[in-house]
């Protein structure tokens, strides 16, 4: 029930981002001193290029993601962060790492990173217990054992499969197909791990799932607590390509590290 | 035993004391390097204030000014204050070509400006988009006279809206790069306005001509590229990038300023790895291009100039603008005057001669002033790169004891060095 209203709100969202009036021109245009035509072949591919056939989608969601920022959910952490005090935001930060290295695990084996999987396998023991649940990261402390960002995406990117098109995330920001289908697969994951986790409490179903909700709502406001990122704060007109060329760099530097 | 310890001690601390006087610490010799790098982390202030609260402020400058779809972000002016709870010295800080109040360099000085003791205001450049689009009478800037009359209205707007709030007792004024050279002007258009009087205005690491600098800046990416082959250049940028994920990893910091491109090399600098001297001037050249591309197509945008984008095209919120980056990136600054700034402003005052545009950009043309005007400090770098020596030269003759020149530093690279920062603070507290 809950999915197909998503579903549907995200259709609806896509159908209206796809919609956008067409510019008014008044005056007939007169050809550029330096036009695109003469500079740009398109035979060459630019250092700048990416491929993005949905470009225009992809705009419409990153401008949307833009005034969302702006209106709900930066005021929301802004919120989070004037009520609640530092040691607190920091501990459930931590919480939330400890729960989410499930992922990080799955996929460390599954690349066959044995050492990444048995920092994660280490943190996850060190944290739950001694680290009270996740609540301190213990494992960090003095240079202890990093933690290891490893996603079903870099799984995928690991076994060959390409970025395929650059697609921006309502909310969630700048990913590409592949790394979009990588994080519904680590959703899938987490959330069946959460759900056992939740069903050992022994509550009324109710009470799960309210308990279920709220940590979603608590996970995302921390994720955008920790992310420094604000939209249109680089001051440059081209923000939109920096940040697509610098996501897809990052991303093939994590699948071959 | 125990005597010749104290000995040693003894020695040690004499070798301290006796290291000569007005010795400068900051050691990094290749202007291209500090440049880059900036001052090693040991060598830093280290009195800032971990976390200044700011408010982010806007103003509407030109209230019935349209903003283009392509722009629909840049519906105001913004700049951000940091007040003290007392009464206190206001001080304008002005951000470098195309930085805004977000750059590294501008939180820095607004971290010590305000750990002094300041209320800090801090204004992005007049070359810098959101200031081109909603604070720009013409929309075109280079022009320092011009762009100078435009720092002065904000200016003057937000002391008015912020006046009633946060007690003043006297106004400084500083800036580095442009932003200095513009301080220059700021401070001699006050001599006629008089809005702030200001008390001291200290200009760090100016440009004396900004089409000299620019055209230095301009240059360096012929040390990668000679022959300007946009091919030449993209294999030699993706070869950059290819380092750079791994430096970005790292940070996983997301640019708040062109200058990110730096941040890169910082993090390989401290791993012991120095980039041969071309690719270090070619990367400060890619910062200064990525700078002044995006105010050429703001400038080109909001002038409906024709440049690049063009004329009458009106662009949507959603439209790509992917090939015009490739294009406004292969316009240079120089390019960028002589196709579009000097024939934009001889329209508008027909005589106009590009040599009189040029020369009017410099501070030559006001040194009069400069020279008569003992509350103008300056500090800079006897390696400054956007310097020739004749400026060097200049400055030295125009500021005399005025003049704080450090050996080494290149362009800004010592500017959070201490004793810069020392001397900086220093210059206000007298």
């Amino acid at each position: 029930m809950k999915r197909a209203l998503c579903l549907m709100l995200l259709t609806v969202f896509i159908f209206l981002a796809g919609c956008g009036t067409a510019p008014v021109r008044k005056e007939p245009e007169i050809p550029a001193k330096r036009p695109v035509s003469e500079y740009v072949k398109p035979d060459v591919t630019y250092s700048i290029d990416a491929y993005d056939p949905w470009e225009p989608m992809n705009r419409r969601i990153y401008n949307f993601n833009a005034i969302f920022d702006n209106y709900v959910f930066l005021p929301v952490v802004q919120a989070y962060e004037f009520v609640l005090p530092v040691f607190v935001q920091t501990g459930i930060t931590n919480f939330f790492k400890n729960l989410t290295e499930v992922t990080n695990l799955t996929n460390a084996l599954l690349q066959f990173k044995i050492e990444k999987a048995v920092n994660t396998f280490g943190r996850i023991c060190i944290n739950t217990t001694v680290g009270l649940g996740g609540l301190i990261d213990v494992a960090t402390l003095n240079d202890g054992i990093p933690r290891e960002e490893e996603d079903f995406g870099q799984t995928l990117g690991f076994y060959g499969v390409g970025p395929g098109p650059y697609l921006v995330l309502p909310i969630l920001g700048p990913s590409d197909l592949r790394d979009t289908a990588g994080l519904a697969v680590d959703s899938v994951v987490y959330s069946l791990m959460l759900g056992q986790l939740i069903a050992e409490l022994g509550m009324d179903d109710t009470y799960e799932d309210i308990l279920n909700y709220s940590l979603t709502a608590v996970y995302a406001v921390d994720k955008r607590h920790n992310e420094p990122f604000r939209y249109f704060k680089t001051g440059s007109p081209f923000e939109y390509d920096l940040i697509r060329r610098l996501y897809l760099i990052k991303r093939q530097f994590q699948i071959d590290n | 035993m125990k005597k010749s310890l104290l000995i040693l001690i003894f020695s040690m601390l004499l070798g301290v004391i006796a290291s000569p006087a007005g010795a400068y610490d900051y050691k990094v010799d290749d202007p291209y390097v500090s440049t880059i790098v900036g001052t090693p982390e040991v060598l830093e202030y280290d009195k800032l204030p971990k976390k200044v609260d700011y408010e982010l402020l806007g103003l509407k400058v030109f209230p019935d000014r349209p903003t283009p779809e392509v722009f629909w972000y840049q519906r105001e002016f913004l700049y951000t204050l940091s007040y003290q709870k007392q009464e206190a010295p206001l001080i304008f800080v002005i951000a470098g070509t195309g930085s805004s109040f977000y750059a590294s360099s501008m939180i820095f000085l607004q971290k010590a400006f305000y750990g002094a003791g300041f209320h800090v205001i801090c204004l992005s450049s007049p070359t810098q988009m959101n200031f081109i689009t909603t604070a720009s009478a013409t929309c075109v800037p280079g022009n320092i006279v011009e762009d100078t009359q435009d720092l002065y209205r904000v200016m003057s707007l937000a002391w008015e809206q912020i006046k009633d709030r946060i007690k003043v007792s006297e106004f400084y004024l500083t800036g580095y790069s442009l932003g200095a050279s513009q301080s220059a002007f700021v401070a001699k258009l006050d001599e006629e306005k008089r809005v702030f009087n200001f008390k001291k205005v200290l200009m760090i690491n100016p440009a004396v001509s900004l089409y000299t600098s620019a055209k230095i800046l301009d240059d360096m990416l012929l040390e990668i590229n000679p022959n300007r082959s946009p091919e030449v250049f993209d294999r030699w940028f993706n070869e950059r990038l290819a380092k750079f994920g791994e430096a970005y990893r790292l940070l996983n910091q997301p640019p708040l300023d062109h200058d990110f491109l730096y941040d890169a090399y910082r993090v390989l600098h401290k791993k012991g790895q120095t980039p041969r001297r071309e690719n270090l001037a070619g990367m400060i050249g890619t910062v200064f291009r990525l700078a002044s591309s995006n105010m050429i197509f703001a400038a080109d945008v909001m002038a409906n100039y024709g440049l690049i984008v063009p004329k009458n095209r009106v662009l949507g919120s959603a439209d790509s603008l992917t090939d015009y980056m490739k294009v406004t990136t292969r316009v240079s600054f120089i390019d960028y005057f002589n196709e579009f700034l000097y024939p934009y402003s001889q329209s508008r005052n027909p005589g106009l001669t590009k040599e009189a545009l040029i020369e009017g950009t410099s501070l030559r043309s006001i040194e009069p002033y400069l020279r008569n005007t003992p509350k103008i400090v300056l500090m800079d770098n006897e390696d400054d790169l956007i310097l020739t020596p004749e400026d060097i030269a200049f400055l030295k003759d125009v500021f005399g004891a005025r003049a704080k020149i450090y050996p080494r530093g290149g362009h800004c690279g010592n500017m959070t060095f201490r004793d810069n920062v020392a001397y900086m603070l220093n210059v206000f507290k007298n």
